[in-house]
């Protein structure tokens, strides 16, 4: 927050012409006071405190051990820290002082821990699938041929991958109109429907997995008596993604300025030629970041495909009929085994689902994060380097004549110049 | 206003339906406006009916086992559907306690990131701090089942077991079958709790109940925070007097958000609990039950009888998520920020 005052300060503080006419006003003045400067004390009070912790914390494990593990120590440690860090404080300052750097030093560790569990969650599936990954077998088979004893060089997850790809599209293809629409409905016929809708929706994005599975097990396959199959699985991801997307495209669609419809309007457009040639393009990058971040969401489902789709260690590509499994699935299959090489093809399977995660979160915040002034520097830059690139295309023949002359020179020239030298 | 094309009354209706418009002269609604209105119309009406659907086919299926248990469907702590013996006592419990041991945990955790990234982060790192607590929502619930079961479990048993030996007085921290003493006396008793699963679920609803939490923060009004701050306050100071208590709506909104994924998280509970048919209210023995966990260990093998009785339990825990949900969206409406959340 002070950074923000700050930085208007700068920016907006001292007109050059001002401080030029009234040397008196030196530009330093006008820079407010850094008031988070981190004192020599400060850093002294932190390593002394976690030096003494460290310290004592050993000499409990030594002697008492009162917890084991790695978990205790931590633990151990960082209560003992806290208490050193308040008494070391509270030489120097005052009581406000001290609570306020005890708050700081909380908010900072708890925020350190969920960003460590986070990077350390995504990491161990990685390092644990790193048997599995270097095996190009792993990418290209499936495991109808390779039983639980088989090493891993043999079988793959291919039948998953196709799977979570011809589901998730399914999906899509069901989501992205009736999502978009409806996040369309909640923003042009304001009143009290849309507000049931929207309640509605928002009640949903909360929806158990589970609850949805259950949904199409009993529509799909009991009333309808169909057997399971990729398409009950991709409806049951569908019923999954839907709200997370209408709402997130609601929300983009709200930030569209009225003035651009209304100019639109006044023009003389309709509703639909507004929404259909202003309101949708000016909000395409959120759209497209909504649908991405479903998409993400929707990927990972398991319990809701458990229930729908059956298993099969076989390759499928009709969503129709027979099992059809998918990556959250066969990772859930695999890990259930207690086979080492079974459980290193489930994390092996959830290492490329976290990439497939990753690269469609990437992907979308890349678009989600281009504004128009980003875009417009891009298109810039994009010319500046395509100009650059033509001329030195064009100047390739010049260069080549220029080129062949100095070569014919330096051919044409040398015999009569060793000849001299002869001579 | 109407240009004699449309009756009196239609225009009139016309007028009211789109008051809230900007500048739409109701002789503009043409032909193709009306189809548009009523496609896009109609886009909102599937999604209630599909969320109607939801409710009701629950409902016709779990019927027979509901209409066949009666009453005893909320007390029995059995499963033997096809005995006509059960009831969802113990599951749900189970999956409240798991649930309440989650928010224990995410509370703090969320509090403290949505503090540091709305309060103390630096601007260079806050936008892809957000960013990644977003990507945190999307990993995948079997992800951090497999962290969970095969990474943290070893880890966290040590702390369970000095938890149960140190303040085992406290009922719901108490261990049976557990003797200190005995060099040879197992600690799988302090596998598979509520207590491990219930952290895994923190983690995964930390993220939404921080970002609900960051959106409020960061609309703390700047005039209070400045006022706050030239009179003199800590930043800790600021805070407390200043964003928690605007925040406030937020933080109990957000929670109950988190409480409601708590309680229908399924994959991640179903690999690391060992599931149990008896109310459990020792949190740090082996042993824990959810509903969602239990659907997605019977349906395989389950009879018509059973699929239907657990039919009757999703039903049950369609309806508590709702309950709570409502509560949260109407609780984070309420506060000053969440109109534009």
């Amino acid at each position: 927050m002070s950074n923000a005052v700050i930085d208007s300060q700068v920016s907006s503080g001292q007109p050059d012409a001002e401080a030029e006419a009234t040397p008196v006003a030196k530009p330093a003045e006008d820079k407010p006071r850094r008031i988070h400067a981190l004192r020599l004390s400060d850093v002294f009070q932190i390593v002394g405190a976690v030096v003494a912790a460290l310290s004592l914390t050993g000499v409990i494990y030594a002697f008492m051990a009162p917890v084991g593990g790695v978990v205790g120590f931590f633990a151990t440690f960082y209560i003992l820290f806290l208490g050193f860090y308040a008494v070391l404080v509270s030489l120097d300052e005052s009581l406000p002082m001290v609570r306020d750097r005890i708050v700081m030093v909380a908010v900072h560790s708890l925020a350190a821990t969920v960003f460590v569990t986070l990077v350390f969650v995504v990491l161990f599936a990685v390092i644990r699938g790193a048997d599995a990954l270097p095996h190009l077998n792993f990418f290209t088979e499936d495991m109808s041929l390779a039983g639980p004893l088989d090493p891993l060089s043999k079988g793959g997850i291919i039948h998953a991958i196709v799977g979570t790809l011809i589901q998730i599209s399914i999906a899509l293809a069901i989501t992205i109109p009736l999502g978009l629409t409806t996040a369309v409905f909640l923003n042009e016929i304001p009143g009290k429907f849309t507000r049931f809708v929207r309640t509605i929706v928002e009640a949903m994005t909360a929806l158990p997995s589970i609850v949805a599975g259950l949904f199409i097990y009993a529509t799909f396959i009991l009333i309808f008596g169909l057997n399971k199959s990729g398409l009950a699985a991709s409806l049951a991801i569908s019923v999954m993604m839907l709200p997370i997307m209408i709402r997130a495209a609601d929300v983009v669609l709200r930030l569209v300025p009225l003035t651009l419809k209304e100019a639109s309007l006044g023009l003389g457009a309709n509703n639909w030629h507004t929404m259909w040639h202003v309101t949708l393009p000016t909000a395409r990058s959120g759209l497209v970041t909504a649908i991405i971040l479903a998409t993400a969401r929707g990927i990972g489902e398991t319990s809701p495909v458990l229930l729908t789709s059956g298993f099969t260690a076989s390759l499928n590509a009709n969503p129709l009929s027979s099992p059809m499994v998918s990556l959250p699935l066969a990772i859930f299959q695999f890990v259930k085994s207690p086979e080492p090489t079974m459980i290193a093809r489930g994390f092996g399977t959830a290492a490329v689902l976290m990439a497939l995660v990753v690269i469609l979160f990437l992907i979308a915040r890349y678009i989600g994060g281009r504004t128009v002034a980003k875009k417009e520097r891009a298109r810039v830059l994009r010319e500046r380097r395509w100009n650059a690139l033509r001329s030195f295309v064009l100047s390739i023949p010049s260069l080549a004549m220029r080129f062949g002359r100095w070569v014919t020179a330096l051919v044409t020239r040398q015999p009569r110049t060793s000849k001299g030298q002869a001579k | 206003m109407s240009d004699g094309v449309y009756s009196t009354r239609r225009s009139f209706e016309v007028c009211v339906t789109i008051s809230d418009q900007p500048h739409v002269p109701a002789g503009v609604v043409d032909a193709t406006d009306r189809v548009y209105r009523g496609v896009i119309r109609a886009g909102g009406v599937i999604v209630l009916v599909i969320m109607a659907a939801i409710g009701i086919f629950l409902f016709i299926r779990a019927f027979e086992a509901i209409s066949k248990s009666g009453f005893a469907f909320f007390i029995n702590q059995k499963w033997e559907p096809d005995a006509g013996n059960f009831g969802i006592a113990a599951v749900l419990v189970g999956t409240i306690i798991i649930a309440l041991v989650a928010i224990c945990f995410a509370l703090p955790l969320s509090l403290g990131t949505a503090l540091y990234i709305s309060e103390y982060a630096p601007r260079r790192i806050k936008q892809g701090l957000i960013s990644l607590v977003d990507l945190m929502a999307a990993i995948p619930s079997v992800v951090y089942g497999l962290w969970g079961f095969f990474s943290l479990q070893a880890a966290i048993v040590p702390i369970a077991r000095w938890l149960s030996q140190t303040f085992g007085w406290i009922p719901f921290l108490q261990v049976d079958g557990y003797d200190a003493k005995d060099p040879l006396s197992s600690t799988t008793v302090f596998t598979a709790s509520s207590f491990i699963a219930g952290i895994v679920v923190a983690l995964m609803v930390t993220p939404i109940m921080t970002s609900i939490m960051r959106e409020v923060f960061s609309q703390a009004p700047v005039g209070e925070r400045e006022g706050s701050l030239g009179l003199g306050a800590t930043k800790w100071g600021m805070i407390r007097s200043v964003v928690l208590p605007y925040g406030v709506g937020g933080i109990i909104g957000g929670t109950m958000l988190g409480l409601g994924r708590a309680l229908g998280e399924t994959i991640a509970v179903y690999m690391i609990i060992s599931p149990i048919f008896v109310i459990q209210p020792h949190i740090l023995q082996s042993g824990a039950s959810s509903i969602s966990s239990l659907i997605a260990l019977k349906y395989g093998e389950a009879t018509p009888m059973g699929m239907s009785a657990l039919m009757a339990a999703g039903l049950t825990l369609f309806f508590v998520t709702l309950i709570v949900n409502f509560g949260a969206s109407a609780i984070v409406a309420r506060s000053r920020s969440g109109a534009s959340s």
